[in-house]
């Protein structure tokens, strides 16, 4: 099992209101599953990911990664665990503007200590992998929308990570554009990744293969999708 | 990286490191200057041999009232002869007598030459050694001979290329065969030290008067005795000028460390003045780059959410922040280095001297600036490494 959570609320404090952003979840997820978080907006969606990318800890109950839990973790053990387990692709993809795309891909492993010679190595082997070898010292700015997705998607794949964290990866780029990324983390999948996709478009939600339904901090509707 | 945030922001990070660039640039430039003075101020001063006194109508440093010093007597040469008698740790004694010159030779004639009458001691008391002939013997002082040894300008001034030994030139209205010729001593503030000559004291005397004052240097091969010395010259003094108990000395025992220490709180007190103007530029520097980094900050707030997210601790982002403070401070600092390597250089050669480049001006100016970089980029970098990953994320 790589993910476990029980009677996972997070409870935002605005002044004297309380926010119930997620109300006592129960989840499993295993090794190389695809599901899609799917909810309107303000369904708790980013909320559920956060904790799940351990970006963020809950207010109450568990989270279990891995078999650890990581639920009650400081600030620098979750950095450690994003860093070797997790790997983000955000809908505004996050690149640094003024660095080039393999510096972008070996960032992760700057911080965990890899040699400078190996980074390298690595960087270009996952930009070969998306299929951007060639544009490895283009900044983000001299490359198209799909293109920078591609390099978000090489720097989460390059440490390796355990889990996949998309928050909807295809909200920025046309439908065309969009089709070619939902195949790469189809391939992604296929050749063993766990992935978890947030979106809120039901045709992005039924490419993938299981479907967990949030409405109001709660799951309303968990079914596997046969694709 | 931090590097890259610099390079993409050059004027901003060029018009922020200015007051470090100023502060070290200050420092700096006093620096050079006070180290090439320290240089060549003792090295002048080690002529003057640490261990030889000059008894004296005058101190050569005068504190407080310069009017109780008026009616000194001059030092007379039966106080010499006392000395010479009594003062029983020196190992040399030198009665110095002074007067400028006419001085000539066939058609070459100088007006105001310096003049010294002393005695076959003098090489030992003023640490001179003839370069080519023989200094004054004993014999050409008692007997009042009309020799003389000269320096090494007025020799070139006189003869040119043509050998002075054995050459007889005039000296007011005597002439005087010459004997020797001394090794040169160089400029002190842009005056020669080479620019004199050396005749018997006694004949000085016979020639010029008897009754001018006179100073006398002793010397003590003993440093550890130094100080006993000078007690037991003014014990002697005191005693041929019947000087009462309750009375000050009227005359003076000069030593080259009274010009030491002057020199050394002139110098101490232009280093106080300049670190205070250096330090308050340094603060402005300091306070100039911890507003520009926390404008940094802000700006890159999606940035540090973004190194965050992959995996960079508090530590991580905290070194960013600090090295871009201290790299913005440090080309302050290694410009301040050069400018003001140029600025002391600039100042010595006004008073022809050289410089060199020290090794503690360069750690100085580093040291400086560095820590003015750390100090004034640890609470932003702080407040970065502090910032959440969510909401930096979401910044836009
Ligand atoms: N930092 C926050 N402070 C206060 N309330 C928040 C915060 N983040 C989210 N919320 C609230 O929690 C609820 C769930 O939000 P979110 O997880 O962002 O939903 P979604 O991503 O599905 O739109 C919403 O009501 C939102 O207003
Ligand atoms: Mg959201």
């Amino acid at each position: 099992m790589l993910i476990r959570i029980e009677n996972l609320t997070k409870i935002y404090q605005l002044g004297k209101v309380q926010v119930r952003a997620l109300n006592s979840i129960n989840l499993t997820i295993e090794k190389n599953e695809y599901v899609a978080i799917m909810g309107p907006s303000g369904s708790g969606k980013s909320t559920l990911m956060n904790i799940i990318g351990c970006l963020d800890v809950p207010t109450e109950g568990r989270y279990i990664l891995n078999d650890r839990d990581v639920s009650n973790l400081t600030d620098d053990e979750l950095a450690q665990i994003r860093n070797k387990e997790i790997g983000f692709v955000f809908q505004t993809f996050n690149l640094l503007p003024r660095a080039n795309a393999l510096h972008n891909v070996e960032l992760p492993l700057i911080y965990n200590g890899t040699p400078r010679a190996i980074r390298r190595q690595m960087a270009l082997e996952v930009l070969e992998k998306v299929g951007l070898a060639e544009r490895a010292s283009h900044r983000p700015s001299e490359l198209s929308g799909g293109q920078r997705q591609r390099v978000a998607i090489a720097r989460a794949l390059i440490n390796n990570p355990s889990l996949i964290l998309a928050d909807e990866p295809t909200g920025n780029l046309d439908s065309k554009t969009g089709e070619e990324i939902m195949q790469i983390l189809r391939d992604l999948n296929d050749a063993g990744n766990t992935i978890i996709l947030v979106t809120h478009e039901e045709h992005i939600a039924q490419r993938c293969k299981r479907i967990i339904r949030l409405l109001d901090g709660e799951i309303i509707k968990d079914e596997l999708n046969d694709i | 990286m931090a590097w890259q945030a610099l390079v993409s922001h050059k004027l901003r990070s060029f018009l922020t490191t200015l007051g470090i660039l100023i502060g070290v640039t200050t420092i700096i430039t006093i620096w050079t200057t006070i180290e090439g003075l320290n240089q060549y101020v003792f090295g002048q001063l080690s002529n003057i041999g640490a261990s030889t006194v000059y008894v004296q109508k005058y101190p050569w440093v005068i504190k407080g009232d310069f009017w109780k010093y008026r009616n000194r007597k001059n030092i007379t040469y039966k106080e010499y002869q006392a000395l010479v008698q009594y003062c029983t740790i020196a190992d040399h004694i030198s009665p110095e007598v002074f007067a400028p010159k006419k001085v000539s030779y066939k058609d070459r004639k100088f007006d105001n030459i310096f003049v010294i009458g002393t005695n076959e001691e003098y090489s030992f008391t003023a640490n001179v050694a003839p370069e080519i002939g023989r200094f004054l013997t004993e014999l050409d002082v008692r007997n009042k001979r009309y020799v003389c040894v000269l320096g090494r300008e007025v020799t070139d001034q006189l003869f040119e290329k043509e050998n002075p030994l054995g050459k007889r030139i005039r000296i007011g209205d005597k002439k005087y065969t010459v004997i020797g010729v001394l090794e040169k001593k160089g400029n002190f503030f842009g005056q020669s030290m080479d620019n004199f000559i050396i005749v018997p004291f006694g004949t000085f005397r016979r020639v010029y008067g008897g009754h001018r004052g006179m100073r006398v240097a002793l010397l003590t091969n003993k440093t550890e005795r130094l100080e006993e010395m000078k007690d037991q010259i003014r014990g002697i003094l005191r005693r041929v000028r019947k000087i009462s108990p309750a009375e000050e000395d009227d005359f003076a025992i000069n030593q080259q460390d009274m010009l030491t220490s002057l020199y050394k709180s002139l110098t101490s007190t232009l280093f106080a003045i300049v670190f205070v103007i250096g330090g308050i530029s340094l603060l402005v520097g300091g306070i100039g780059i911890m507003n520009i980094m926390l404008v940094s900050v802000a700006e890159r707030t999606r940035e540090i959410g973004i190194r965050k997210a992959i995996g960079a601790n508090r530590k991580n982002i905290l070194s960013q922040f600090l090295l871009e403070a201290i790299v913005i401070s440090s080309i302050g600092g290694v410009l301040g280095i050069i400018l003001g390597y140029f600025g002391g250089s600039a100042i010595l050669s006004q008073m022809d001297l050289t410089s060199g480049v020290s090794i503690t001006s360069i750690l100085i100016g580093f040291g400086f600036s560095t820590t003015v970089g750390v100090l004034a980029g640890f609470y932003p970098a702080y407040k970065a490494a502090g910032l959440s990953p969510i909401e930096s994320l979401r910044y836009e």
